[in-house]
């Protein structure tokens, strides 16, 4: 062993490697702070603690399927099976709960009974990635037809409004100034942190998303971890569907009309390549935090609505594009 | 001093347990023999070097030994015991590793991580991650090698040398999977390294040749005789021969890699042109670019200039430098007396500078595209009318072509990735001879890949061209073919053009000449 004095020196000699946030990481944030700096100075009605709840209640279901959707992107993989993965679970969770259907009233054992149906989706599209080689754009993008169908087989033709209590409650009670959705949101943010650093599935995400041909030169076997966080994304859709439930009082087949998109482009702008192995929850999280307040403070500023869906896209493109600028390189490929 | 040249007669000898032994492994790629029964002993705690051209069947015989390739025949043997390996895992089993020429690391996990990847221990417990084991764990691997790096470094922050440091303490997890002492492939570790970190490489080799049987892979000759305790040489997929490191000199080594197969104008020698026309067609003055700088290069009309130099030389960037594809910091670069617009490839093209690049499946011609479309790719104007493409203009230059250069195809509709791949490089030569204004040819490893015929044939073509006045600058794929086909050549070194060689038909340098000046 080296003595004391000898190691600081070692360490003293060598360029230290970068352990904190790079330039890049903090892009977002610092984007995030200063929109909202911006939106604040010019509105009113945007800095005042009413509206900040607001876009915290705004984006706490879009947050949801964002935490799932971005173990998939970390893969490299996409994943478009959200607007039907949350259609069926919103039809399953409001056909067991209290509802103005049928007698089931299974209160919280029917919200996870709906989760479960939407990690077996998820799962779904897992197996069809690894087993048939499909590529995930299809393979997803053909689950969500499934749970649409899924969906739209339970709603007959009959709108289900729910009656039960706690699942109305979590829309509309507060706690500390904002809904238990948002709180909900919250965990699944921390939740999905602690998977993405605490645990194999979430460390080898990025590792796939890195260099999946490393992974198996050292012989581990990718199909089982890329299944896993399919039906780990599907739980998240699920949750998301259950909320979206929740803030409409009724299932409609239609929940997750648009998540995916958006869920995509929040993770994007925060700063999760689509390419894979950068970024991770946290980002996507701003990313999500972003395109709200984008949303919100537009609307605050009396951005004409005719304008705003044209304003929003041009902003998304111009954050991505800054983004990347970094690894930009001549005769590029990008498809 | 002598050189223990012994022929592998004693192998089936079966006195002392060699830590690896393989008998007559052989492979074949389609119209490739890589492997043609090669044997070679690897002894318990000594340093073997693996020496070989490129296309010898290194590369080929290293994969064999970790289960990447599937060898056709052959047994592979491991402390006297005949072993099947059929995955990575397998070789770990039974105690090989390999640090890979490109290296297998995730670059955005820790390095921690990568070193236990796949084996964890007790790193992860029921799936959960154990941050502090980890760094143990790694902590006492990168202790084995004498290593500081902080082992929660993200691994693309680190240096290379120090990821190579990362990736031989992983190598040496394997470990962990047997009693035996491992052996340890390195393939061309030194190809990136300074000086400095390649001494500081050697002395791990030393150290880990205490604990493990090292397999030592590198065209540095003098290094390999530096740090190995014995040589084997490869040749077109057959051992050769083998030397003790001690006292051998790389001129040894370099004759046995090459053999005495002098084929009589294999390089179409007599038809290089002895007198050179003064016209200057291509003028570089002190160009410099991301891994290379102030480099100065003359080629005449007609004339076949070689670069030459090691991994990481920078030559490969000077020649898509000239051609628009790498950009450039500072330099004069004039064709013909007018200056080279270097900001495109589009440019370039336009000025009639022609790229055969050296990954053809990948950069070179696009597979499934038809032999017609692939070699009208570039030069459109040559099949079209104002906007439209003409399929009969297209067909007759095509066939011609076809016919001219002998190209083996069904058609010229047929699918350039259904051609050998000869006959491919012939189709993505001829992409810059359509039009007929082509005055610079850049050709980086145009043989890579090819058999001895096609080979041939390519150098045929090449002569021709210089024939007509076209300049080329040839990277080339072995120092014999950049001697054979050069009329001068340029020795490139860290970046810098270090050396000029002329090498006139009947006068040409040998290998270690050049050798001597790029190391």
């Amino acid at each position: 062993m080296t003595s004391p004095a000898e190691d600081v020196d070692v360490v003293a000699a060598r360029p230290r490697p970068r352990r904190g946030v790079s330039f890049r990481d903090a892009g977002p944030p610092v984007a995030l702070v200063v929109m909202f700096g911006v939106f604040s100075a010019l509105s009113a009605d945007f800095r005042t603690i009413g509206n900040v709840q607001n876009i915290m209640d705004t984006a706490a279901v879009l947050a949801v399927v964002t935490c799932g959707i971005t173990f998939v992107l970390l893969m490299g993989s996409i994943d478009l099976s959200a607007p039907g993965v949350m259609g069926a679970s919103a039809l399953a969770v409001a056909l067991l709960v209290a509802n103005n259907r049928n007698d089931n009233d299974l209160g919280i054992i029917g919200v996870l009974v709906a989760i479960l149906l939407a990690a077996a989706l998820g799962c779904l599209s897992g197996l069809a990635l690894v087993l048939l080689k499909v590529p995930s754009f299809m393979t997803t993008l053909g689950v969500s037809a499934i749970g649409l169908g899924v969906a739209t087989l339970m709603f007959a033709g009959v709108q289900p409004n729910i009656t039960d209590a706690m699942i109305e409650s979590w829309a509309v009670d507060r706690f500390l100034g904002f809904s238990y959705l948002t709180w909900i949101a919250a965990t699944c943010v921390l939740l999905g942190w602690s998977i993405q650093r605490y645990t194999r599935l979430g460390r080898y995400a990025f590792a796939i998303g890195g260099a999946e041909e490393v992974l198996s030169l050292s012989g581990v076997k990718v199909a089982p971890y890329k299944v896993a966080a399919f039906t780990l994304a599907g739980s998240f859709y699920g949750l998301a569907g259950v909320m979206v439930t929740s803030q409409l009082g009724a299932g409609l087949v239609q929940a997750g009309k648009g998540y995916d998109f958006a869920a995509i482009t929040a993770a994007v702008v925060g700063g999760t390549l689509l390419t894979g192995g950068r970024g991770g929850i946290l980002h996507s999280t701003v990313g999500v935090l972003l395109v709200t307040v984008l949303t919100n403070g537009l609307v605050q500023v009396g951005v004409s609505p005719y304008w705003q869906g044209g304003v929003q896209g041009l902003i998304v493109v111009a954050a991505v594009a800054a983004a990347v600028l970094p690894q930009r390189r001549r005769n590029q490929v990008t498809k | 001093m002598t050189t223990d040249l012994i022929k592998e007669a004693d192998v089936k000898a079966p006195a002392p347990v060699h830590a690896l032994e393989v008998r007559g492994l052989v492979k074949h790629y389609p119209g490739v023999k890589a492997l043609d029964g090669v044997d070679l002993v690897v002894r318990q705690h000594e340093v073997l070097g693996l020496a070989g051209e490129n296309g010898a069947g290194k590369s080929t015989l290293l994969k064999a030994l970790v289960g990447l390739v599937r060898p056709d025949a052959g047994e592979i043997w491991v402390r006297g015991e005949k072993v099947r390996i059929k995955s990575v895992v397998d070789a770990a089993e039974h105690g090989i590793g390999m640090v890979f020429q490109e290296q297998s690391l995730v670059p955005n996990l820790t390095a921690a991580e990568n070193i236990v990847l796949g084996s964890e221990g007790r790193g992860v417990r029921r799936g959960v991650y154990r941050w502090d084991a980890m760094r143990r764990l790694a902590q006492e691997q990168l202790d084995k090698i004498g290593s500081h790096i902080d082992p929660l470094a993200r691994t693309d922050t680190l240096s290379f040398a120090d990821r190579q440091m990362v990736e031989i303490a992983k190598v040496l997890r394997i470990e962990q999977r047997t009693s035996h002492p491992p052996v340890i492939i390195l393939d061309e570790p030194t190809s990136v390294l300074e000086s400095k970190e390649i001494e500081t490489l050697f002395t791990q080799v030393r150290r880990l040749r205490e604990f493990a049987s090292v397999i030592f892979v590198s065209h540095r000759l003098d290094e390999v005789l530096d740090v190995c305790d014995r040589v084997c040489v490869l040749r077109g997929g057959e051992s050769v021969g083998e030397v003790a490191a001690a006292g051998a000199a790389p001129g040894d080594l370099h004759r046995m890699m090459i053999g005495s197969t002098g084929s009589e104008d294999h390089y179409h020698d007599t038809a290089q042109r002895s007198e050179k026309t003064l016209r200057p067609m291509l003028q570089v003055r002190g160009l410099s670019g991301p891994t290379f700088r102030d480099v100065d290069l003359d080629v005449h009309a007609g004339e076949v200039v070689a670069i030459v130099g090691v991994h990481g030389s920078g030559r490969e960037d000077v020649c898509r430098a000239l051609f628009g594809a790498v950009p450039t910091t500072a330099g004069e670069v004039t064709l013909d007396g007018e200056k080279l617009d270097l900001s495109s490839t589009r440019a370039a093209c336009a000025a009639g500078v022609g790229y055969v690049p050296a990954e053809r499946k990948i950069e070179g011609m696009v597979g499934p595209m038809s032999v017609a479309d692939n070699m009208t790719l570039t030069k459109q104007k040559a099949r079209c009318t104002g906007p439209l493409v003409m399929p009969q203009k297209q067909a007759s230059l095509v066939d011609a072509w076809i016919t001219r250069l002998s190209i083996r195809t069904p058609n010229r509709g047929t699918a350039i990735q259904r051609l050998s791949g000869g006959n491919q490089q012939k189709v993505v030569l001829a992409r810059w001879l359509v039009a007929g204004d082509i005055r610079l040819l850049l050709l980086d490893h145009p043989t890579r890949g090819l058999d001895i015929g096609a080979r041939s044939e390519v150098y045929r073509l090449m002569r021709e061209l210089a024939d007509s006045g076209v300049a080329t600058v040839l990277l080339a794929d072995s120092l014999e073919e950049a001697i054979g086909m050069a009329d001068r050549i340029l020795v490139m070194s860290d970046g810098r053009a270090t050396k000029e060689v002329a090498c006139p038909s009947g006068g040409k340098p040998t290998p270690l000449d050049l050798v001597k000046e790029m190391v």
